[in-house]
């Protein structure tokens, strides 16, 4: 069943990240990821540049899906202020990071949004934004598309699969139907044609306790139904991994998919997914300004460590881009298979 | 309660090759191409298992490939198609040998 808040408003103990890193270190016996990782000869797992700022603009969010690892809803108030995303633009003024990638809950509904994109974009960076399709429709929203496309912003939007039974079944009654609705407002402005240039990226998500199929494949059957049944387009298709954190490591504890799921990421850790892990050239903003190596430690609130600075205030480039990464036995997540980092699919 | 099936025990499939190695490698070496792409594609491979696992009523095999089919993007519509499949070939079976009791049914009756 689909919520309608997060697992914070009901008080859960799982709303703690603290208890969600006791479950992932403790509850079941496997190798530590940090062995894993080194038994693939290059030592501890360190970054090798940034070529993204990741900005989690805040956990306020359209809607409350069944897999979310932030815990985002309506009912969140942790939102980033103007005043941090100076911060970050300063930052990033100081750097040439191609690329920044703006995120939540839905990063649309913080007030300060539009001026942000617009600000990093006098910056000459290239601005894309995690988008879940149906605030586009929302009320005080409807002009997002034409916002999206004049900026040159590309668009990443999760669609959990190309079936409305399987998409609603993670994301809410009637969210297919509204997604394929966005979907359309952004093809009528070029968004998803090849000649436009403008970029509309659709995610994947297993919706249960399994990984993800092969994504060149899954893209062609995602791009066949979607065009065939609804006339409507995108460029690429990411598949991703659902981590074991948040509302998804809820799903698999009460599910008792927890221990075998854990297993199956272990058995297929895959080396060469290991080596391009998005983390080594990401640095992820939290709300508040505090730095992380990945969105999902930020939601396990594991600051960047081993001496980097861990606040965007304090922001050294040069310390930060060549920092040893925080790792725990979540991170088998984004190792296993053909991998999954917030770009698809990496090996 | 004991059970002559454990889930467990399907990770334990490679165990069996400890009394002939030589025969389960080459075991898994056909079967990992078996299940290769090919003319078929996995997936295609993978519905068409999850169907003979109900044919030959194999709870390790409908366990494995009921996660594998969904690894490899299939739906749930597809995968209840793919062991209707297997369903009425079983039915049909049965039913085609109707023929050979009419046979015999004609033979013995006057």
């Amino acid at each position: 069943m689909v919520r309608h808040k997060s697992m914070q408003a009901f008080g859960e103990a799982l709303a703690n990240a603290e208890t969600q890193l006791e479950i992932i270190q403790n509850r079941c016996t496997l190798p530590p990821f940090d062995e894993t990782y080194q038994s693939i000869g290059e030592g501890p797992l360190t970054a090798t540049g940034i070529e993204v700022f990741q900005v989690n603009v805040g956990k306020l969010c359209n809607q409350v899906c069944r897999h979310c690892h932030v815990d985002a809803g309506p009912d969140r108030r942790e939102i980033m202020s103007r005043e941090t995303m100076q911060l970050c633009l300063e930052a990033l003024a100081k750097t040439d990071v191609p690329k920044v990638d703006i995120t939540g809950g839905a990063p649309e509904m913080n007030p300060n949004f539009r001026w942000f994109v617009s600000e990093v974009k006098k910056l000459g960076r290239h601005v894309m934004v995690r988008s879940n399709l149906t605030i586009l429709l929302a009320k005080g929203y409807e002009d997002l598309p034409e916002f999206f496309a004049a900026h040159g912003v590309e668009v990443i939007s999760s669609l959990p699969h190309y079936t409305a039974t399987n998409t609603d079944k993670q994301r809410g009654e009637g969210v297919f139907e509204r997604s394929i609705e966005a979907i359309r407002r952004l093809n009528h402005l070029g968004y998803g044609q090849e000649e436009s240039g403008l970029i509309l990226n659709l995610v994947y998500n297993p919706v249960g306790a399994f990984l993800p199929p092969n994504q060149a494949g899954l893209e062609a059957d995602y791009k066949r139904v979607l065009n065939v049944e609804y006339g409507v387009q995108f460029n690429h298709l990411y598949t991703i991994t659902n981590m074991p954190i948040g509302r998804f490591l809820d799903y698999l504890i009460a599910s008792g998919n927890y221990e075998s799921y854990m297993q199956r990421l272990v058995s297929l850790f895959n080396p060469a997914a290991a080596r391009n892990v998005m983390c080594r050239t990401t640095l992820s903003i939290g709300w508040d300004g505090t730095l992380y190596d990945c969105d999902f430690n930020q939601m396990l609130e594991l600051k960047v460590g081993f001496g980097a600075p861990m606040h965007i205030k304090d922001f050294d480039f040069a310390q930060l881009r060549t920092r040893r990464i925080v790792t725990k036995q979540h991170c088998y997540g984004c190792t296993a298979g053909a991998g999954s980092s917030c770009g698809g699919a990496i090996a | 309660m004991e059970t002559y099936y454990n889930p467990a025990d399907l990770a334990k499939f490679a165990s069996v090759g400890e009394g002939n190695k030589k025969l389960m490698d080459k075991f898994f070496s056909w079967y990992n191409e078996v299940f290769a792409a090919g003319a078929l594609s996995e997936r295609e491979k993978a519905l068409i298992a999850l169907a003979v696992a109900h044919a030959v009523q194999c709870p390790y095999c409908i366990d494995a490939y009921t996660q594998s089919s969904l690894e490899k993007g299939a739906t749930l519509e597809q995968m209840t198609e793919a062991i209707h499949v297997a369903a009425a070939i079983r039915g049909g079976a049965s039913l085609v040998h109707g023929v050979q009791m009419k046979n015999v049914y004609q033979k013995l009756s006057m």
